[in-house]
């Protein structure tokens, strides 16, 4: 199979005709090139936005309430409506396992947070043991709230990472007492969050989580919740839910079901299929690009090539005057040809992912709306594929008819 | 060695057709020196690509040996050209981005012979025309004479039977012209048979035997 002579013969010929090597390898190498970086910078988008999503359940939505703007039953516009636990009972009565998880929620305003001489500032939260299930929480140590905290009202606080490294830098928290408005809260669990975005990880890392039912006992707020957040059986979309859920809330408060204000939602699943529409546009026009670039790199491989022929046409005759068959020239010209196209597709290659892992070291996963870069190794070498294709198929027409004619005429070419 | 029997030739050329060859016999013996004269468009070139299987004709039989040469496919042709005959052209038709011995050897390269082997003749043939100090050398590089002794030698590497030479001299001066004739004369003698077209008298002379073309017809002998 390997002819050595065969390549060396066409070695010789590539090297020794240097210029329309390298134009026919520049077609090559440019379509490719851009292709992959294109690929490349459309996946680092998405990646980048995707992952600023983080690992929060995708299905969710937060609901809470707001100041009426429409007169209802007798009641007039411009009041405050409190969310309260048996508004959250009333939705997961209301429907069953349609609600996957519900977390109310309550904060809890504090000052400053110590624990002996350390001392920091904290979001402090009342959260169910649900809340684990919808953020991105990652227990790191110990455990979170759980039921039995709930039930008993305990002063038990699950602390994020930072929390930890301000308070207690190297000690073991598990067990310590913290101090959190004059009162003592046992530290029964660390946990750390998975988002994209470090300011986000660093904000959230800084919070405190209590049970809901302390929350609401500490900051005399019995049965008071600030909102809720919920995620939906996935065999629902949250949009489907979205108005039903809300419905429950303003038949209970009195407010007027078209009221724009009353009570509001963020469809978290809405906002990410949004999102996700807007890549399917992007990676579309990727594609559109791409694939123009590649057809310009078809037609310019294509017109070198036609090129190449007819200025070996005399050649052509020469080598057929000499004893050359059609076969050995036209499988020459093809070997050439696909030999070129071929490294110049893998430089191209080479050069692309070269870059986009020189883009990757330098904005790294951390980039708020790049990161990650990746290149669909498929795609690319089957871009190279076509690209190779096209220059044998674009020579080989020529070649043919150059290698089937007189040698005679052949020879007369000037 | 070779026999024409009433071969034709014709070209078209829009609604033109120009009948070159009318009817040629001729025989030539093997170990032959003939020279073919005539008038510029009487039809030399085309009788010579037709004995070198370059081109094709319309009517007649032309055999090489005991073979007959007709509607051939292209790699036959390729295989007979390449076995058993070599051709000189008025414009050498050396490939220029290959060196001398590189240019003799490129014969050999379609007899599947291994690249030393091929160089190592090449270098003989250039020996045996006086060019083994320019092997290395591009066609560029070599003086009209000089690239006509290399597109000998690459005619000879092969141990043809017949080498045809269409005006090798042409664009040569008498003196360098009267060299390569005694080239061909010498190659002769070893036994090649030889046929070349040739405007020159004195290099008509030196055949054994010259034919005149007019018409598309041999005129006399
Ligand atoms: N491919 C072709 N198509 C059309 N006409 C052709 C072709 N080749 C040759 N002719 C014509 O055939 C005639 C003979 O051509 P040929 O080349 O055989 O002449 P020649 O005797 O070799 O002339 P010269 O001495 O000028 O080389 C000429 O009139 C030429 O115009
Ligand atoms: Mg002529």
């Amino acid at each position: 199979m390997f002819d050595y002579d065969k390549w060396q013969e066409i070695f010789e010929t590539i090297r020794k005709h240097k210029l329309r090597t390298f134009l026919t390898a520049l077609g090559v190498w440019w379509g490719i090139f851009m292709l992959v970086i294109l690929m490349g910078a459309g996946s680092g988008l998405e990646n980048g936005v995707v992952s600023q999503f983080g690992s929060h359940a995708r299905n969710s939505m937060y609901v809470w309430t707001q100041r009426t703007t429409k007169p209802y039953a007798g009641l007039p516009a411009g009041r405050y409506t409190q969310l309260r636990d048996d508004d959250i009972q009333a939705i997961e009565d209301r429907f069953g396992n349609m609600v996957e998880y519900i977390s109310p929620r309550l904060f809890v305003p504090s000052g400053e947070i110590s624990y002996g001489l350390n001392k920091g500032a904290f979001s402090v939260r009342g959260e169910t043991p649900d809340l684990r299930f919808i953020e991105a929480i990652v227990i790191v140590e110990g455990r979170f709230v759980n039921e039995i905290d709930m039930a008993q009202k305990r002063k038990s606080i699950c602390i994020g990472r930072r929390v930890r490294d301000v308070l207690f830098e190297e000690e073991d928290p598990l067990g310590k007492y913290i101090r959190i408005n004059g009162a003592e809260y046992q530290v029964v669990g660390v946990f750390r969050t998975d988002q994209s975005d470090e300011e986000d990880v660093k904000e959230s890392e800084e919070t405190i989580f209590m049970p809901l039912t302390t929350a609401q006992q500490v900051t005399n707020r019995p049965g008071e919740v600030a909102w809720f957040v919920c995620t939906v059986n996935p065999k629902y979309r949250v949009a489907e839910l979205e108005e039903g859920i809300k419905d429950v809330i303003r038949e209970r408060h009195k407010i007027h079901p078209e009221d724009p204000q009353g009570v509001r939602s963020n469809n978290v699943e809405e906002e990410f299929r949004q999102i996700m529409g807007l890549f399917t546009g992007i990676r579309i026009l990727v594609w559109i690009v791409g694939i123009g670039s590649l057809l310009a790199g078809i037609i310019g491989v294509g017109n070198v090539m036609l090129i190449i022929v007819k200025e070996r046409t005399k050649e052509i005759g020469i080598r057929k005057a000499l004893g050359a068959t059609p076969t050995s020239i036209i499988s020459m010209i093809l070997m050439e040809s696909v030999f070129l196209t071929f490294i110049a597709g893998y430089l191209g290659l080479l050069a692309s992912t070269g870059m986009i892992a020189l883009l990757k070291a330098f904005i790294g996963d951390g980039g708020a709306f790049f990161s990650n870069p990746q290149v669909n190794l498929g795609a690319a070498l089957g871009a190279m594929f076509i690209l190779v294709l096209a220059g044998a198929l674009t020579g080989l027409v020529p070649a043919i008819q150059a290698a089937n004619i007189e040698p005679v005429q052949a020879l007369k070419d000037e | 060695m070779i026999k024409l029997e009433n071969i034709r030739k014709s070209y078209t050329t829009g609604f033109n057709t120009l009948e070159v060859l009318k009817g040629i016999d001729l025989e030539i013996l093997e170990g032959e020196f003939v020279s073919i004269m005539g008038s510029s468009g009487s039809g030399k070139s085309t009788l010579l690509n037709i004995l070198g299987i370059l081109d094709a004709y319309d009517q007649g039989n032309y055999y090489l040996g005991d073979i007959l040469v007709k509607n051939l496919s292209q790699t036959q042709a390729a295989r007979l050209r390449n076995q058993h005959l070599g051709f000189v052209f008025q414009s050498f038709n050396l490939l220029a981005f290959k060196s001398a011995w590189e240019n003799v050897a490129l014969p050999l390269y379609y007899q599947k012979i291994p690249r030393a082997e091929r160089r190592e003749r090449a270098l003989k043939y250039l020996d045996r025309v006086g060019l083994l100090d320019w092997a290395d050398h591009l066609p560029t590089q070599l003086s009209g004479g000089q690239q006509q002794r290399v597109a000998i030698a690459r005619s000879l590497i092969t141990q043809p039977r017949m080498i045809l030479a269409d005006e090798p001299t042409g664009a040569l001066d008498s003196v360098t012209s009267h060299e390569i004739i005694k080239l061909f004369k010498e190659v002769n003698e070893e036994g090649i048979t030889v046929v070349l077209v040739t405007h020159e008298h004195d290099i008509a002379e030196m055949t054994n035997r010259t034919i005149f073309l007019k018409d598309g017809l041999i005129d006399l002998e």
